[in-house]
């Protein structure tokens, strides 16, 4: 449900950075979502469709990158992906704690289509 | 000289945090709140772990400091009209689906209610433990209600929740031996996300457990003063 009026804030976002380079297109864009951001990439999908009608983003290629939540080992020092109903660390058993490995949610970067018109003089 | 029509492409890192205008939103009406010194305590929790009932106990345990509520729910005023029978000062905010609480939500609500300097405010998030730890809303703290028939893997289930909390309130506590609570499980949970946030346990039945809250509550606001 909560993924159209974030959708509303991508489209706005990759609108404003368009304009800046004063593209006439948006041709891609690439997502990445974390899998405790709590967003479904695929909703955004869908709505980003709706919601780009219209704007420079129209039918852009979208692409989402998922990055898996991990914790990390206060005692080893290195991060593992938590199993079922257990924050312990594979190799020694330590309850690890949260990072923020696994909450992003950002717009990376976006591919834009800029038609330039330039005058080339070749020197006479 | 020629003229060319050239179509570049061109890919442009943006590295932009979608969140930002709501975390704008929600400094901003942090910064108000400040202003006039009104704490302001963000209640989440899922539907039916006694979020209303919580806040029951703690404001009839808190007569010394003047308190308003506002309510979030997807429909109905039933919480606000349960509030104000009982005097106390509360707003509705209906999201009409919405599945937590945001930012502009509550900058447009605060625009419009009567609120006294030097309070508390409690917001209360929609029922539901998974959204509204996602959105800061202008809090100054996360208080997560959870309950003892709800079990006690949740912090297994919902560990955002639980990572984001400045303070836990388990609810239902007299109900723990008919249940089988398993509070070991519960607490070994809530430790590996959370060593910060002390946990309370109460009962908005009989009452217990409240003036611990309450006392916690009133560091807070002091430190944050």
């Amino acid at each position: 449900m909560h993924e159209y009026p974030i959708t509303q804030q991508i489209v706005k976002i990759v609108d404003e950075a368009a304009r800046k380079q004063h593209a006439s297109r948006v041709s891609k864009i690439t997502l990445v979502v974390g899998e405790l951001s709590g967003f479904v990439g695929d909703s955004i999908h869908l709505y980003f469709d709706i919601i780009s009608k219209g704007t420079v983003a129209e039918g852009a290629e979208f692409s989402i990158t998922y990055i898996k939540s991990k914790l990390l080992c206060e005692n080893c020092l290195e991060h593992f992906e938590r199993q079922m109903y257990s924050f312990a660390c594979p190799r020694c058993g330590t309850d690890g704690v949260p990072t923020d490995i696994g909450k992003e949610f950002y717009i990376q970067d976006i591919e834009v289509e800029i038609e330039s018109s330039q005058n080339n003089s070749d020197g006479e | 000289m020629t003229q060319e029509q050239d179509k570049e492409i061109k890919k442009i890192a943006v590295m932009e945090d979608i969140y930002r205008e709501n975390d704008r939103l929600a400094a901003e009406t942090r910064d108000g709140l400040d202003r006039r010194n009104i704490f302001t305590v963000n209640i989440m929790g899922a539907p039916g772990a006694g979020k209303t009932s919580v806040l029951r106990g703690i404001i009839a345990s808190m007569s010394d400091t003047p308190v308003a509520v506002i309510e979030g729910d997807i429909e109905s005023d039933i919480d606000t009209k349960v509030l104000r029978e009982l005097g106390i000062n509360a707003f509705q905010i209906n999201t009409g689906g919405a599945c937590h609480l945001d930012a502009p939500m509550i900058q447009t609500r605060l625009a419009d209610v009567q609120l006294s300097d030097n309070s508390i405010l409690f917001i209360e998030n929609i029922g539901n433990l998974v959204c509204p730890a996602e959105f800061q809303i202008g809090e100054h703290i996360k208080l997560l209600i959870v309950d003892a028939t709800d079990g006690s893997d949740k912090p297994y289930k919902y560990p955002l929740a639980f990572e984001k909390a400045d303070g836990i309130v388990l609810n239902k506590c007299d109900l723990k031996p008919y249940v089988d609570f398993d509070s070991a499980f519960f607490y070994k949970g809530v430790q590996a996300l959370n060593r910060k946030a002390p946990v309370f346990e109460v009962s908005g039945k009989t009452g217990e457990g409240f003036p611990a809250v309450v006392a916690w509550l009133k560091e807070r606001r002091a430190c944050h003063k």
